[in-house]
């Protein structure tokens, strides 16, 4: 590993040399949240030249969890006797001024939960305790959501439900190409990419002549992921890379995609901050119903709520990068978040916040 | 969120893993990896392993080291 690591480095720091000496700006979109953390964590920003920029694309699926969408989880549990677990990003998100954790504090019965399937089995062991999973998620949890939905069908539970909020990664790279973007390459979800498999992006390229790379977390494998769609750049000739073949197969997970397509029907869906998207969401089907908590319990339908000022939305299209808000730092902090983008550790705002601009 | 870890199983009990991340012991599902065996490393996201890692697949990285050679 050493030795590829000096090699690697070498020729990532020959690369960025080579992009500073032609001085044509790079806008690159780094559409996971997780690589957002990441690529801050481990340093690599300050490494690349001012001339090739990194931009958080909407990658953060509790970011794009409309307001409402917590609102009415607030409403279900404080107007019903029941037991909800979530997980532990969601308690932090402000719903009308209001958080979970709070209502935890006043005593109402939320649970932080690494895994939809312990509320599952908390149901199976309380059978008189009404259980309702809150989760947000794209193509990585969408097949743990699916299952535990199988599973719940099939022991026949019936105090067991769900309020979800899934979407799924490529419409909205379509939705981004509908609009004004200046995105160079796109540094592609590595986790997301394991369950819908690499063939899910390669349109970016296909149909956009855009490079792409699907990566992984470690220093080493975005190290290489920047290398390769930066080196495509230089080159002008469009590449579509899998940086991240020890994990990301060509056609991905097929029980994965199979418990999804079962579990869940493809509908429109509400992106805070950038609104619809066609084809972007996944809804429980008909014969799932039973566990959709939202009619279970008769919730209402609720507009979609933007907190005034937050500029979210044209953060997680790339137009503007975080302290371009005007309440970034002062009024929005993670301490106080006002947007999404600043309760979730892995929202733009708040690894910005967390780790300075560069 | 996406955010998962790499564990390697140590016992299989039908379609649960217990599953060792560095030293913390935990019961991970394989339904999205019947075919793992006790030994293989797995990616592992919200209690499910969702990927089985490959070894051999690492020869690919460094085939694609070599598209970087700048002429
Ligand atoms: S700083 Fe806060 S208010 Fe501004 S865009 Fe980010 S989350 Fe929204």
């Amino acid at each position: 590993m050493g030795m590829i690591n000096a090699n690697l480095l070498k020729m990532f720091n020959n690369l960025m040399n080579l992009a500073k000496e032609k001085g044509q700006t790079i806008n690159l979109m780094e559409v996971c949240g997780t690589h957002t953390m990441a690529l801050f964590e481990h340093g690599i920003r300050s490494l690349l030249p001012e001339n090739i920029n990194l931009v958080s694309g909407p990658g953060c699926p509790v970011c794009v969890t409309g307001e409402e969408v917590i609102v009415e989880a607030m409403d279900l549990i404080e107007n019903n006797t029941v037991t909800m677990f979530t997980f532990g990003d969601m308690m932090k998100v402000p719903g009308e001024g209001r958080t979970l954790n709070e209502l935890k504090a006043q005593g109402f019965p939320i649970k932080v939960a690494y895994s939809p399937r312990v509320a599952l089995e908390f149901a199976e062991k309380n059978p008189k305790i009404e259980v309702v999973f809150f989760g947000a998620g794209f193509e990585t949890t969408a097949p743990a959501l699916g299952a535990v939905i199988l599973e719940a069908f099939n022991k026949k539970l019936n105090n067991f439900s769900v309020i979800l909020s899934v979407k799924t990664v490529p419409p909205a790279i379509h939705f981004l190409f509908s609009q004004e973007i200046r995105i160079n390459g796109f540094i592609l979800p590595g986790h997301v990419s394991a369950v819908i498999g690499a063939k899910s992006f390669r349109f970016i390229t296909e149909k956009y002549q855009v490079p792409a790379v699907v990566t992984g977390f470690t220093a080493e494998e975005l190290l290489l992921g920047i290398s390769l769609v930066v080196n495509s750049i230089l080159k002008r000739e469009p590449g579509y890379y899998n940086a991240y073949p020890t994990v990301v197969r060509e056609h991905g997970n097929i029980v994965a995609q199979k418990i999804i397509s079962e579990v869940f029907e493809i509908g429109d869906a509400y992106w805070r901050g950038i609104g619809n998207i066609p084809s972007s969401g996944l809804f429980l089907k008909e014969k799932f119903a039973k566990f959709d908590a939202k009619k279970k319990f008769g919730l209402k339908d609720r507009q979609p709520i933007i907190p005034r000022g937050c500029k979210c939305g044209e953060i997680m299209l790339g137009k503007v990068l975080p302290p371009a808000c005007p309440l970034f730092g002062k009024a929005c902090t993670p301490e106080k978040p006002v947007g999404a983008c600043m309760v979730s550790s892995e929202g733009s705002c708040a690894a910005y916040f967390k780790y300075g601009r560069r | 969120m996406c955010l998962a870890v790499v564990g390697k199983v140590e016992k299989i009990e039908g379609e649960l893993a217990i599953v060792d991340l560095g030293g913390v012991l935990q019961p991970v599902s394989l339904v999205m990896v019947p075919q793992v065996q006790v030994g293989d490393f797995v990616l592992i996201h919200t209690g499910y392993a969702v990927e089985i890692i490959s070894e051999e697949a690492y020869n690919e990285t460094m085939e694609l080291l070599k598209e970087l050679r700048w002429e």
